[in-house]
């Protein structure tokens, strides 16, 4: 579609090459200013005293600890809500039933409320003061300042991601697809594994690929459960704050520099999924 | 489209979304819902009536408003020249624009603080000006606008894509200048587009936490954002003071969402 603006554009709805030439370059520059420029200070202050440093702040027992964190915490909530929302894309982007739409708008909430609410949520329900609080202590669980509480607030952030990725790609792909399989005599799970899942893999992956990014790098929301306990419940988005707020900068530029190449990375392979999923249905996500 | 149709497997997975919404949405919701009112209606009233609640929401609100007005007319010019210029490195530049979404918000926080810090690569020369923007409402508004932009970009280019070119030719065939089409016959078109890009951006902006609490300076009644008064009252152990802000922020939240469907399904806007 993009591509038919290249050179069939009619004279009458362009502006005079002059001033083609100053909006794009004032709109280059505006981007590389802004988009660009944090980044390259995340990484001119990891860098600044040096590559031992770098080395040094990476080794240290904290930063492994949250790193190690990190992973954990992403590889549980990411695949629970990658199942889940290949579920809910199943019945909403192939069903009609009565309160569809209320079911969409609540898979959608999470990306409307603010990741401190996100986490407070959990305090109030697990938190010494909440509702299960007491009677989680006398079982002796913790779920808040601890990694279940991480992992939930994870979850509850990066809810939609997966669900809201297939549930357009899925409504355009139709079910005649699969309607034939069943009709052909396939079984549920020989139609998903042979048309259903090879039908919807690119987009499935590009959800996983937002929910992840977001899930390694949520930082409000693990802020309130964390309770900040060093060594134990710092993710890598924490333990920058931590060690940005003791005036550590290479030590927290160094982990927001590994974070930015988790973005960059992210990036990249989303845009070669765009490419990828616009040549196959059109659809631009 | 979707028919009723023959196909398996409608139960199960209706089940586990069900499940999985109320464990994970609807159960969490509402112990928000429901545990401010152990403060009773008056204590609830004077918990969100606080002057320092009212002047975080104020600043919340406020900030965010702004920025997204700041990120209309930026974010409509380079949603234009990408959907209708081509240039060497546009595609780069076009995934670039979603730096602000794929950057976790702790570093952009840390990174814009740097920037913008007196020592920093742009605070330096803001200084000699008399700009200070860290540590004042100013860098809260820098850090919104920087989150705030590929909302109104990705709201505004799919419609931009679709918009039919006839009108703007007739428009240039009627003897309208450039200027005087794009303000007479495009700004309207995409005036729905530019709306809910606003409010996209507003509501992400009213709840940012990470990106904004380092820049910020977090001075009570001037620089506290809303969501770092949750966090407070939370240390505090005030649960239902948290409830009852976290509450009243949720309500606009969703009110905003309510206005965004409605507009969606009204002029047939489409929102990421």
């Amino acid at each position: 579609m993009s591509e038919a603006f290249s050179q069939g554009l009619p004279v009458a709805t362009r502006e005079r090459p002059a001033t083609r030439l100053v909006l794009t370059l004032f709109t280059v520059v505006l981007l590389v200013l802004f988009l660009l420029l944090p980044l390259a200070v995340v990484f001119t202050e990891a860098l600044s005293h040096g590559l031992g440093n770098i080395w040094d702040s990476l080794t240290d027992p904290e930063a492994i600890t949250s790193i190690e964190l990190t992973l954990l915490v992403a590889a549980i909530s990411v695949p629970l809500n990658s199942v889940c929302g290949v579920a809910a894309a199943w019945c909403i982007g192939r069903f009609q039933f009565p309160g569809r739409s209320l079911l969409i708008t609540l898979i959608e909430l999470p990306f409307s409320v603010s990741p401190v609410i996100s986490g407070l949520v959990w305090v109030l329900l697990f938190g010494a003061n909440g509702w299960f609080g007491p009677m989680l202590d006398r079982a002796g669980l913790r779920i808040i300042f601890a990694v279940p509480g991480l992992v939930l607030a994870t979850v509850l952030v990066t809810f939609p991601f997966v669900a809201r990725t297939l549930i357009p790609l899925m409504q355009e792909q139709g079910a005649s697809e699969e309607e034939a399989a069943i009709t052909l005599g396939a079984g549920f799970w020989q139609m998903f594994w042979r048309v259903t899942l090879p039908n919807i893999r690119w987009g499935l992956l590009y959800g996983v690929l937002l929910c992840n990014a977001r899930a390694m790098g949520e930082f409000g929301a693990v802020a309130v459960v964390s309770g900040h306990i060093r060594g134990q419940t710092m993710t890598m988005p924490l333990q920058v704050e931590a060690l940005f707020n003791d005036y550590d900068w290479v030590g927290a530029f160094t982990i927001a520099g590994l974070l930015s190449l988790l973005a960059l990375v992210t990036l990249a392979v989303k845009a070669a999924l765009e490419y990828r999923i616009g040549e196959r249905s059109g659809a631009l996500l | 489209m979707t028919r009723r149709s023959a196909l398996p497997g409608f139960g199960p997975a209706l089940t586990i979304t069900l499940v999985w919404v109320s464990l994970i949405v609807l159960l969490p919701l509402t112990s928000l819902a429901v545990r401010p009112w152990e403060l009773g209606l008056m204590g609830v009233w004077h918990s969100i009536t606080e002057p320092r609640v009212l002047a975080a929401l104020r600043l919340s609100f406020g900030a965010a408003a702004l920025a997204a007005v700041v990120n209309v007319p930026f974010g409509l010019l380079v949603a234009w020249v990408m959907v209708r210029y081509r240039f060497p490195g546009r595609r780069l530049a076009d995934s670039l624009i979603d730096m602000p979404l794929a950057l976790p918000t702790a570093v952009a926080g840390i990174a814009l603080t740097a920037l913008f810090a007196p020592k920093g690569w742009i605070g330096a020369w803001l200084l000699p000006l008399g700009i200070k923007v860290a540590y004042t409402p100013v860098g809260i508004m820098v850090a919104l606008v920087f989150v705030g932009l590929p909302f109104v970009v990705r709201t505004l280019e799919p419609v931009l894509m679709d918009l039919p070119l006839e009108a703007e030719e007739a428009a240039a065939t009627l003897g309208a200048t450039r200027a005087q089409t794009l303000r007479k016959v495009v700004i309207p078109a995409l005036a729905p587009a530019l709306l809910a890009g606003f409010a996209a951006a507003l509501a992400r902006g009213v709840g940012e936490y990470g990106s904004v609490i380092f820049i910020a300076g977090n001075m009570p009644m001037l620089s506290e954002i809303a969501p770092l008064l949750i966090v407070i009252r939370l240390e505090q152990l005030d649960y239902a003071g948290a409830a009852a802000l976290g509450l009243v922020m949720l309500l606009v939240s969703f009110s905003i969402l309510l206005l965004l469907n409605l507009l969606q399904k009204r002029m047939g806007v489409k929102i990421r």
